[in-house]
């Protein structure tokens, strides 16, 4: 075994009430003692293989229970990959799996690659030849998503900020390497570490917040708040109960909530939505009428999506434009229900009020529309339209794995710089910190570096 | 016309060109027990250094010490012949270190000829070579311009700036090699018809002026260190007397005629179609592209002890020679000086690196090599760091010997030559500290640590070196043990040593070794309080520097270790890139140009992604598993 050790969700992400983080490499029973505790005491290091155990994962940093698990060992050569696996049933729904895989990448395991744990048990010897093809494609599809998924993220806000951090790194790097490879070149001050100090610091800063937009992300937490409005009789409950069928919707009580407030989860397409105040609108059928124009606005305004039902059936009345009034400013989808039954809405009139939002058209009735509609749902999330407070935020697990990283060798570089290490040894934990911010953006070349340094400083001996 | 050809001799290796390079690839060759041949065009231009007249500097100069680790000329013969001598970034760390030489241009080209003259198994020759011969895709030898065909088993060209060399001086130019050497112009159309991709690369020189015309009072002095330092390993005899540089500065006034002589430039006029390196601009790129700076530095560098030529260092240029000339009179302390020789640019042919193994074995012709600038690069060390290495394997090829690749992990010149047939350039290449990622292990005062095993072992260090370098080596592994070993009290001497050096007083006993982790002791400190005789200095130094920088020696050594897994799986020679499914387009195309021979290598072309990576590793796997059955 070579391998360094992966993990990652071996689940599909919404469905069913288990979850499972899955660890495989030479690490994996380790780093999950790291985390694990029995009531008996027990460390999986000294149990038998292929044996489960019930626990918590505790996070060491701060003692906090996350979870509540089963964690089954199985030791190699008798696994999926041939290495050392275990596996961590958690039952908490999105939520708390993420917690637990960002825990066991904190503490030591590698985000997987798509189709890794497949690829170690191809190259492990545990599938035979006639797989590899399977896997090969396996690779390229998964990363081609994921490189997709990626992107859509990449060009908001997020990207923008790596980006700018990036650049005041590399300016520091070139910096101190100029009066490195230039040690006669006066134009520069000398990089001292009083002044490293004052950079690192707020590269750390900087990477603390966009963790913690990973933390308190109200998207990865809590889902997209999401709002379903519409004149009575317009089909919001079947849009309702259609998106939730569609998508098995994890029922859960949010902590620090009452505990009669039930709000539907569902994970449309890889984006988790929290249908708000959903009792609300199957009792009374009209948000409008129940609480009010201003207290609806209200609520308008602190949703992140807002589906707006109109009915095909009906000419738009002027309940219909006052609603188009009231989402003017956010961020909504209108969809033109009941295409079952004859046409009699001004679809151009839809098309004027909706000013460039999507209309997508729907028989909920029949089962008709709901995939065009999730496409607009998680297109609308993926390519950054959606305007959300908190959007700068980090929610994609290799990302926050890297910044997490990133934030370690920073970290490491001050506590150099504290020490009184010398700035070119203490450049080696900045470099990597430039690094791994890189990857999360895709591009770690080296040379430009060297770039920075002809571009900034006019060179010659 | 067609010249009679004739049989002029038989050889193992033949070196084409007598620069840095050719030197370094005769020497090894020869020394490696090979009948080596080296060619060159003017036998008074062996080792001519056509620019700056210093050895070393950051980066470069460990290369030097590399050089010499491996049992290479260049720093013994530098060593005989400096005038002067500095450490530079010796207040910063050990990593960085590097060790610079200004030398006597004239004593260093003769030294450097005496030393090939002298060499058993090395016949040195002067000849135009125009043509190689090459069968069915093998190299078997040269032919001159005076139709001498010489036979050998493998070749290596170090052509420098020769092929196709194009002198320019503003409005004039005229076909030349440097310093107004005859170009080779033959062997240029030559490679072009064997198939080889060449790029058209420039460089520049400054103008040198004469020493009794300078005004130096109006100039900062440079003296070289007092300590004597060496780049030798084997050095025990230090120059002394020392020359020291001068520095000053360009002005406005200079500028002012720069700006208003830009159309005369070659460069902005699109005369020169070269790429010339951005590390080195001539200057009136400087003030063009930063043109608020008020002055740009200008070292005068004397070119030797028996000459008044000073070398005007930060002033290249390819403006006209009357344009030289006004520059020059406004400069604080050159305001009378006579130029001696006028600062020109030069264009010539070199190949796309790409095209070569790690080995520098070119991958269209099988036993042909090339090194040195002719590759892309910039810079003696350069050339002579690829030099030794191409010497080394054409003379263990000719010898049915394994090849031997140094990896990114063990030298500099392994980052340069991985850089090179890895990612190609689209400049002069030159070595820079940033370019190596594991640069705290690949340090000025560790190169013997690193490779005088390599070197022993392949026969180009000899036994009486090879046992005082085990014998640093034990002295060093002992003292470090001692150190761990020996537990510091908090007694008065203690305490009071450490209050003077501004460090906090110990609360416990603490090992030695972990006290001189502290930033503000060094050995001497650790010397006084454990009572120990006296090492020699570079055991000492190599104590201090494990034992300090320990805990980021060892990171490195962790990311060196993931990466020598990854050098472990070797991608056979013929590989087929159109049979692997899954390959984007673009790594499919990398691939196939730059046929990396491990799966390290490729992960370094830019273009091949992680997921190439895997598919390839899968690939590879499938072929291992299929071998394994088909047997």
């Amino acid at each position: 075994m070579e391998f360094d050790t992966i993990a990652a969700i071996s689940t599909p992400m919404g469905e069913g009430a288990i979850a499972i983080v899955r660890l495989s490499g030479d690490e994996a029973v380790d780093i999950a003692d790291r985390i694990f505790q029995s009531p008996a005491k027990k460390q999986l290091k000294d149990v038998p293989t292929h044996t489960i155990h019930y626990g918590k994962i505790i996070d060491p940093d701060t003692q906090e229970m996350v979870e509540e698990v089963m964690v089954s060992v199985m030791r190699a050569p008798k696994t999926f990959t041939r290495e050392d696996v275990v596996e961590i049933n958690c039952h908490g729904g999105l939520v708390t799996v993420n917690r637990v895989l960002q825990l066991v990448l904190k503490h030591g395991a590698r985000l997987a690659e798509p189709g890794e744990f497949t690829k170690r048990a191809f190259l492990n010897g545990r599938i035979d030849l006639s797989q590899a093809e399977a896997v090969i494609d396996l690779i390229r599809a998964k990363t081609d998503k994921a490189m997709n998924v990626a992107l859509g993220q990449m060009e908001g806000r997020l990207s923008k900020r790596i980006k700018r951090l990036r650049q005041e790194i590399l300016e520091t790097l070139a910096h101190v390497e100029v009066n490195i490879d230039y040690p006669e070149y006066d134009d520069v001050e000398e990089m001292t570490h009083n002044m490293l100090i004052e950079k690192a610091s707020y590269v750390r800063d900087e990477i603390e917040k966009l963790l913690s937009t990973s933390n308190q992300g109200k998207i990865l937490r809590e889902g997209l708040s999401t709002v379903i409005i519409g004149r009575p009789n317009v089909g919001k409950s079947s849009l309702l109960n259609g998106l939730v069928h569609e998508n098995k919707a994890i029922v859960t009580d949010i902590p620090g909530t009452t505990r009669d407030v039930i709000e539907e989860y569902v994970n449309v397409r890889g984006v988790p939505l929290r249908l708000i105040d959903t009792a609300g609108i199957r009792e009374t059928e009209d948000i409008v009428e129940k609480i009010g124009v201003e207290r609806s606005r209200q609520v308008l305004k602190e949703a992140d999506l807002i589906l707006f039902v109109l009915n095909y059936n009906e000419e738009l009345s002027e309940e219909d434009k006052k609603l188009f009034e009231a989402v003017k400013g956010t961020d909504f989808i209108v969809i033109v229900n009941k295409t079952d039954l004859p046409k009699k809405i001004d679809m151009d009139e839809v098309q004027k009020l909706a000013n460039g939002h999507p209309i997508v058209t729907t028989s909920l009735k029949e089962d008709r529309g709901i995939d065009e509609l999730e496409q607009q749902i998680s297109s609308l999330f993926f390519k950054g339209d959606l305007q959300a407070d908190d959007l700068t935020y980090v929610s994609n697990t290799r990302h926050i794995a890297l910044l997490s990283q990133a934030k370690k060798a920073v970290e490491e570089a001050i506590e150099g710089i504290e020490q009184g290490v010398p700035i070119d040894i203490v450049q080696i934990d900045l470099t990597r910190t430039w690094e791994l911010l890189g990857e999360i953006i895709g591009d770690s070349v080296h040379e430009s570096l060297i770039d920075q340094l002809f571009s900034q400083f006019c060179l010659g001996k | 016309m067609n010249l009679m050809r004739y049989q002029a001799g038989e050889y193992d290796v033949i070196v084409v060109g007598a620069g840095h390079a050719g030197c370094e690839a005769g020497l090894a060759a020869a020394r490696l027990g090979a009948k080596t041949l080296v060619v060159t065009i003017n036998l008074d231009m062996v080792a001519f250094m056509p620019c700056n007249p210093s050895i070393g500097g950051p980066a470069k100069g460990i290369v030097v010490r590399e050089i010499d680790a491996l049992g290479g000329e260049m720093g013994k013969n530098i060593d005989k012949t400096y005038i002067q001598m500095r450490m530079l970034n010796t207040g910063k760390g050990p990593a960085v270190r590097a060790l610079r030489a200004q030398a006597d241009k004239v004593l260093y080209q003769r030294e450097m000829k005496k030393t090939l003259e002298q060499e058993e198994n090395l016949t040195l020759l002067q000849g135009m070579v125009e043509e190689l011969i090459v069968e069915d895709g093998i190299c078997k030898g040269i032919v001159t311009q005076t139709g001498a065909e010489y036979r050998s088993k493998t070749v290596v060209l170090t052509t420098g700036t020769f092929l196709r060399g194009r002198i320019i001086i503003g409005d004039l130019s005229y076909s030349s090699g440097p310093n107004n050497q005859q170009p080779s112009i033959k062997l240029s159309e030559h490679l072009e018809k064997l198939g080889f991709e060449l790029v058209r690369f420039k460089t520049g020189t400054p103008p040198r002026v004469n020493s009794k015309t300078i005004d130096y009072s109006k100039t900062e002095i440079q003296p070289g260190d007092e300590e004597p330092r060496a780049f030798s390993y084997e050095t025990t005899k230090y120059i002394t007397d020392q020359l020291p540089c001068w520095l000053t500065y360009t002005s406005s006034e200079t500028h002012k005629i720069i700006d208003e002589n830009l159309h005369r430039s070659p460069m902005y006029s699109g005369m020169i179609k070269g790429t010339g390196p951005r590390y080195c601009p001539s200057i009136e790129d400087k003030i063009v592209r930063f043109h608020d700076k008020p002055r740009h530095q200008i070292f005068l560098e004397p070119e030797g002890r028996n000459t008044e030529e000073v070398y005007v260092q930060g002033l290249s240029t390819s403006l006209p020679e009357d344009v030289q000339r006004r520059m020059i009179s406004t400069i604080p302390g050159l305001e009378n000086a006579q130029i001696m020789r006028a600062g020109y640019a030069i264009e010539y042919d070199a190949i796309v690196p790409t095209q070569l193994w790690p080995t520098l074995e070119t991958k269209k012709v099988k036993n042909l090599y090339t090194a040195g600038q002719i590759n892309g690069t910039s810079g003696y060390e350069e050339a002579a760091g690829q030099g030794i290495m191409a010497g080394i394997n054409a003379a263990r090829r000719a010898l049915n010997k394994e090849e031997i690749i140094l990896s990114r992990s063990d030298a500099y010149i392994g980052v340069l030559i991985d850089d090179l047939v890895t990612k190609g350039t689209n400049e002069p290449y030159r070595l820079l500290t940033s370019r190596a990622e594991y640069r705290l292990l690949l340090r000025h005062d560790n190169a013997d640590l690193r490779l005088t095993e390599l070197g022993y072992k392949i026969g180009l260090i000899k036994k009486e070196r090879y046992e005082k370098f085990l014998a640093k080596k034990e002295a060093i592994e002992n003292e470090k043990k001692r150190l761990r070993s020996i537990i510091i009290k908090p007694n008065e001497q203690t305490q009071k040593l450490i209050e003077e050096v501004g460090g906090s007083p110990l609360k416990d006993g603490i090992r030695a070794s972990d006290l001189l982790k502290r930033p503000e002791i060094n050995y001497e400190h650790i010397k006084m309080l454990t009572e120990s005789e006296a090492l020699p200095k570079e055991v000492e130094e190599q104590v201090e520097i494990q034992i300090k920088y320990e805990g980021y020696i060892e990171k490195s050594l962790q990311q060196v270790e993931k990466l020598k897994r990854m050098e472990n799986k070797k991608i056979p020679e013929d590989i087929d890139y159109d049979a692997i499914n899954g390959l984007a387009t673009e790594a499919r195309q990398k691939l196939k140009q730059v046929r990396p021979i491990s799966v390290a290598q490729a992960s370094r072309i830019s273009g091949v992604n992680p997921a190439d990576i895997s598919i390839l590793l899968v690939y590879l796997e499938q072929g291992r598993i299929a071998r394994v059955s088909n047997e």
